[in-house]
């Protein structure tokens, strides 16, 4: 890039390394994670690895950890034991390269703001204090709504979209962030069909570009064709990895939450 | 008299041109921070930090020292205090400002009653914007002109913290330090806002011209323009109104912001019935 990208004043303070080449893009190793303030663990003795360019589900019931493991990936929680590295560095020292898309929720959707403006803020590691975004940054705001079928709705007011429409300018913001690492908190929850449909060639597509995608969700019947893996998660633990389906707490979690079961 | 003279002829006086001055500064100023107190849902908050400015201003007058620089001490120790205390989690935020800003304006009231000086007190808390000094005016200026350059400096972290804090956070943004900048800035708005309209009116000032705005627009910078255009023009309306009917200015400046507002929730409702029968 040019020289000018390199006087920016960046976010955090943090250094941020170049990652060690060949590093997988998650791993953790006996992983613990607490919620500040909680005396239960959220996740015990998690181990995992998520090798760069991957699609990898998180399926388990509800409080299974699947929005924790995503948190820590993003640098949102302390680690209280183990080890977890992103692209071989510690979360959260490397912002542009991780994208965390929370449930839909953590976003004021009332707050007066275009959607364009929503999808430029994705640019913000990239700007660091004092820079506003340049005519690029606009620019690739607006192929990222392209991208996502919804360049028509940019100058709405964010909260005049529907669910479905809300979740797509969140993954149009991570694609103008150009992360290479997409944590989604279960982006097809309560979303209508079209946008099931373009969320699930973006994950197809992100899989060609090399990218790596780990998406907590409750929909069993895409794991075959969305996804390289699943991992399940239950009480905190990773019950299994690719062969999860078999695990006695796997086929009981299902039963318990009505998941159809997905044929090998 | 003519309508010209009736807006004119009182700042042929200069305690009157300076008053006006004041009034629209420190409206404006209020305003501008508004905005992101009314989004953030700040406005508690707000109310708090001008009631706890009250004993910083009645030590100072009492040991004669410059009452503004007591509040200003005042705001930002409660600004402070207010962050600090509502990240710990022993008890709910609301709670904790109630119990800050009783205590210190109760603190406040006591001072007063011991000193034996109701009048100025009543200044302090209902205002006394013909009372404004030109060093006090030239300070409000270097805080209207501090806060502006702030926001504008920090005008899409502000705004990106306020819509979104977890994304913020996940780019390495940290949203409690930005929200400690925002109580200091409104520490410091609050101070000028006294002056105006008393300690007990000025949350008005933060939060009608900003709410009256946020009726009329879904762009954030139109949402602060407006609001500064709302606040200077009651601001002068307000005074004016104070100096033909002889009535208190800062209960006048914040019933005028009112009346705007309720102008502006009819307009809404217009716009919102024209649309509905539209479809």
């Amino acid at each position: 890039m040019s020289t000018a990208r390199r006087l920016i004043l960046p976010y955090g303070g943090r250094h941020t390394a170049d990652p060690p080449p060949g590093a997988p893009a998650l791993a953790a190793q006996a992983l613990c994670v607490r919620y500040p303030g909680a005396d239960r663990l959220a996740l015990r003795d998690v181990t995992m690895v998520v090798p760069a360019g991957a699609r990898v589900a998180l399926v388990g019931p509800n409080g299974a950890g699947k929005s924790t493991l995503l948190k820590s990936a993003a640098g949102l929680l302390p680690v209280v034991g183990g080890k977890l590295m992103v692209y071989g560095a510690q979360p959260g020292s490397s912002p542009h390269r991780v994208a965390y898309l929370a449930q839909r929720g953590e976003v004021d959707w009332h707050f007066p703001i275009s959607v364009r403006r929503l999808v430029v803020t994705g640019r913000y590691p990239y700007l660091g204090w004092l820079r506003p975004p340049s005519r690029e940054d606009w620019r690739k705001a607006d192929a990222a709504l392209e991208r996502l079928g919804i360049r028509d709705l940019a100058e709405r007011q964010i909260g005049e979209l529907s669910g479905g429409q809300q979740q797509r300018a969140l993954l149009a913001r991570a694609l103008a962030q150009e992360a290479d690492l997409l944590l989604l908190d279960e982006p097809l929850n309560a979303v209508d069909a079209a946008t099931r449909e373009v969320i699930s060639n973006l994950l197809c597509d992100l899989g060609r570009e090399g990218k790596t995608a780990i998406v907590a969700t409750h929909d069993l019947d895409r794991l075959q064709t969305d996804f390289d893996d699943a991992l399940f998660l239950v009480d905190g633990q990773v019950v299994a990895g690719n062969s999860g389906r078999a695990h006695p707490h796997y086929a009981r979690a299902a039963q318990l939450n009505g998941w159809t079961e997905v044929t090998a | 008299m003519n309508p010209l003279d009736w807006v004119l002829s009182p700042f042929e006086y200069n305690f009157m041109r300076t008053a006006a001055l004041a009034g629209a500064l420190v409206g404006a100023t209020c305003a501008l921070l508004g905005a992101y107190v009314v989004l953030r849902r700040m406005a508690f908050i707000g109310d708090a930090l001008a009631h706890t400015v009250l004993p910083g201003l009645v030590i100072a007058y009492l040991n004669r020292w410059n009452m503004t620089v007591g509040a200003l001490v005042a705001g930002v120790i409660t600004a402070l205090g207010i962050g600090w205390l509502s990240r710990r989690r022993e008890i709910r935020e609301d709670t904790a400002i109630g119990i800050i800003f009783t205590g210190m304006f109760a603190l406040g009231i006591l001072l007063m009653s011991a000193a034996r000086s109701f009048r100025d007190f009543s200044h302090m808390l209902f205002g006394y914007i013909i009372g404004v000094t030109d060093d006090q005016l030239r300070l409000f200026a270097a805080l209207a002109l501090f806060i502006v350059v702030v926001l504008v400096l920090l005008h899409k972290e502000l705004e990106l913290t306020s819509l979104d804090p977890v994304h913020a956070q996940v780019i390495g943004l940290r949203p409690d330090a930005l929200r400690y900048v925002l109580l200091v800035l409104m520490a410091l708005a609050v101070v000028g806002a006294i002056q105006a309209v008393g300690v007990v009116l000025t949350s008005a000032l933060l939060i009608v011209p900003a709410a009256t705005a946020s009726l009329l627009t879904n762009r954030l910078p139109a949402m602060m323009a407006l609001a500064v255009l709302i606040a200077v023009i009651a601001s002068l309306i307000g005074l004016l109104m104070s100096y033909h009917l002889d009535v208190a200015s800062g209960a006048a400046i914040v019933l005028i912001c009112i009346v705007i507002f309720l102008l502006a929730w009819g307009i809404r409702a217009i716009r919102e019935h024209k649309r509905t029968t539209q479809r």
